[in-house]
């Protein structure tokens, strides 16, 4: 197992599965009345967290603590150089405090790489910047897996603001790694002037639709709006929008995913958000499963 | 010691002989000279070189001396073979004032070891609103000929324009910062496929050219000196060489790193290799190397860029921009060029003071010269440690690297700076 989850391209297909399949187990445990295991009793995880995100901290938090972990929260919002105790400064505090595992969010990109050069115990990427947040990543392909019953040969359209999106970027490596295939939607603004190469992009999403096994929608922050990303959110919310008319153009057994949180009659209408296709919620569910399985196996459910 | 004899020197690559200096200059060159009163300097296997002068150096002095002061600073560019660099302005206070500038001139003449020849500021405070007294500072102890507003391009292009016109008067020459603001809002890297897989920000190829482009119309329009620091990809280059073959007065630099290191560096989100402009990609280095055989590219400067520990161990994006680069430049250059001396002279020390009007310096080492020059071992290869830097500071990218060649002694007006490899104060 690795030691590290930075970035979605640390995981090789075989690890991905493990993961997966070892948050199917994490899923029949939380299932149970008493949801709790003792694998990590006595090992102290620290969700480490530069920037609010409530949803993501309480989706470790309540992974680590069904594991048995003790579980500090350590929000550090503000912090830079100039505001305050260095990165590094807090990453040999938390080493000082025995850190097993340092669950990290924070505003820059590479910050997680960085700490992981300074404490000894898992560093585990909890989004960067625009950078990556391998769990969300890792949620979705169980998402994706549990709906469609595969990856291999799956369709998936990544939709909205590719450029600054760690969600897509995550998804775009592990979805490779899984042999899932990719077509990244948007505005020509919002798609990065050079993609490695291999990966599809189109700026029609009508056109991409009705072959898709899977549209997983990007929120559009409020703040591209005013960068001339785009003319206005009407425009942008007809081009590239997904509502029902457009939601009925995808296959029967198509899905709709959404990282949250949703800009509801932005990016997605309250009808496809709503719908049975949109595994938005089952997404928070699964979130909870996939981050046990990522906690117990880099803290040594079976390798230390 | 007011003489030195140099045995067995192989000046710019040429066959052995002996370099006699006195009294700051070259008495004499030939084989088995003999100067009982000199200090002799056993010089086989080395080659002597004029003294290098780097066009773009921060010395960090006034106001960040916990990075580098005059005096560290001209110690490292001794050891690195330099006798003269231009220090740039961006000092707090900036140099803008003839007081400022005559205080960095006056720590240079104190610490001794290179001629330090301050850079004015084109805009008051770097601000980009109006013009610094340039005239003030042409006219003062320091003789600024030099402008630049470096780390800030000047964007307004009139402002640009009437700076380009001003300096006339005085024979100076604005040394811009290539850098469209607008297209590099928030810029971390150079923008491409590395940093859209790290998710930085990316530093547009089009910012620079788009400005170069720019001031080589402006500059032949109103017919004055344009220099263009730290040009940085293929673009620009093609730029530059349309501009020199029209006859535009426009010399340009490159620094040592955008000869060697790519974007690629990022990916360890490690700060010692964040700069600006960027680290580029493969293509734009063979673009560059090109341009500094063929002269298009007319210098090599290093834009030494000291920076404080606290300033460089820290996230990628809080990280200043900017690496050390007096102690390594020759090995570099020798590492991208080969053995060229005649070449490596030219772009290093000749043509740099030319540039920089510092008639002192830049000529080869032949009787009546001034006695600027420095001893190279080609055949040396050396592990760079940043513990054993001269700089105040440690962010060099070439850490534990193994670069061709090392500076054996430096002469300033005669007298060594550097003897057998080490500083003499």
């Amino acid at each position: 197992m690795i030691r590290h989850l930075l970035s979605g391209a640390d995981l090789d297909a075989d690890t991905a599965t493990q993961i997966l399949d070892t948050a199917a187990e994490m899923a029949a445990v939380s299932g149970r009345e008493v949801k709790k295991l003792p694998a990590l009793r006595g090992r102290t995880v620290v969700n480490l967290f530069y920037e609010d995100s409530t949803r993501t901290r309480i989706s470790f938090e309540a992974a680590a603590k069904r594991l048995s972990a003790d579980v500090i929260n350590f929000s550090a919002k503000g912090s830079s150089v100039t505001k305050g105790e260095s990165l590094k400064d807090t990453a040999l505090t938390l080493q000082a405090m025995g850190a097993d595992a340092v669950v990290v969010r924070h505003p820059a990109s590479g910050a997680p790489h960085r700490l992981a050069d300074w404490v000894d115990g898992s560093v585990v990427n909890a989004g960067d910047g625009t950078h990556e947040h391998p769990t969300q990543a890792l949620l979705d392909a169980y998402t994706m897996r549990s709906r469609l019953g595969r990856l291999a040969g799956l369709s998936v359209a990544v939709v909205g603001d590719v450029l600054h999106s760690r969600v897509a970027r995550s998804n775009v490596l592990l979805l490779a790694t899984l042999g899932a295939k990719v077509t990244l939607v948007g505005p020509p603004t919002l798609i990065p002037v050079d993609i490695a190469p291999g990966t599809d992009v189109c700026y029609d999403l009508d056109a991409v639709l009705p072959s898709s096994d899977v549209v997983m929608m990007l929120r559009v922050q409020r703040e591209r709006m005013n960068d001339s990303y785009f003319p206005s959110a009407r425009e942008y919310a007809r081009r590239y929008g997904l509502d029902g008319p457009r939601m009925r153009r995808l296959p029967e057994h198509a899905i709709v995913m959404h990282p949250g949180p949703m800009n509801r009659g932005m990016e997605i209408t309250p009808e496809v958000a709503d719908s049975s296709r949109s595994t938005i919620v089952e997404q928070v569910t699964n979130g909870v499963s996939v981050r046990m399985a990522v906690l117990y196996l880099l803290l040594g459910g079976n390798n230390r | 010691m007011n003489a030195y004899l140099i045995r067995n020197v192989s000046v710019l690559g040429a066959a052995p002989t002996d370099v006699l200096i006195r009294d700051g200059v070259v008495a004499e060159t030939g084989p088995g000279l003999s100067a009982p009163d000199a200090g002799v300097v056993d010089a086989d296997g080395l080659v002597a070189l004029p003294g290098l002068v780097d066009l773009h150096t921060h010395l960090r002095e006034p106001g960040r001396e916990d990075a580098e002061t005059v005096e560290t600073g001209s110690r490292a560019a001794a050891l690195g073979g330099y006798t003269a660099v231009c220090a740039m302005a961006n000092t707090s206070p900036v140099a803008d004032t003839a007081g400022v500038v005559e205080q960095v001139w006056r720590l240079g003449r104190e610490a001794g070891l290179v001629d330090v020849q301050p850079i004015g500021a084109v805009t008051v405070g770097l601000a980009g609103e109006r013009l610094a007294e340039l005239g003030a500072m042409a006219d003062s102890a320091a003789r600024v000929r030099i402008f630049s507003d470096d780390g800030h391009c000047v964007a307004d292009p009139r402002l640009m324009r009437r700076a380009l016109e001003y300096v006339k008067a005085f024979d100076g020459i604005i040394a811009q910062h290539a850098e469209e603001p607008r297209l590099t809002e928030g810029a971390q890297m150079h923008e491409g496929e590395v940093s859209t897989r790290l998710g930085l920000t990316g530093w547009p190829a089009v910012a620079e050219e788009a400005i170069i482009a720019r001031d080589v119309l402006l500059a032949e329009h109103v017919g004055s000196r344009l220099h263009v620091c730290h040009v940085s990809t293929a673009g620009s280059v093609e730029v530059l060489r349309q501009a020199k073959a029209r006859g535009v007065r426009v010399t340009a630099e490159v620094t040592p790193h955008h000869l060697l290191l790519t974007d690629v560096r990022a990916e360890t989100y490690d700060p010692v290799f964040k700069v600006n402009p960027p680290l580029r990609t493969a293509t734009d280095i063979a673009a560059l190397r090109a341009a500094l055989v063929d002269g298009v590219i007319d210098i090599i400067a290093t834009d030494h860029a000291p920076h404080a520990v606290e300033d460089k161990e820290c996230e990628w994006a809080y990280a200043r921009p900017g690496m050390l680069g007096l102690e390594t430049a020759l090995s570099i250059a020798l590492d991208v060029l080969g053995p060229e001396w005649d070449l490596i002279a030219e772009r290093m020390s000749r043509a740099p003071a030319r540039i920089a009007g510092l008639t002192e310096h830049g000529h080869d080492p032949a009787p009546g010269a001034p006695a600027n020059l420095t001893l190279v071992d080609p055949a040396a290869r050396r592990v760079i440690e940043p513990a054993e830097l001269a700089s105040r500071s440690r962010n060099t990218p070439y850490a534990r690297m193994t670069l061709p060649g090392r500076i054996v002694a430096t002469f300033l007006r005669g007298e060594a700076t550097v003897l057998d490899g080490k500083a003499i104060k």
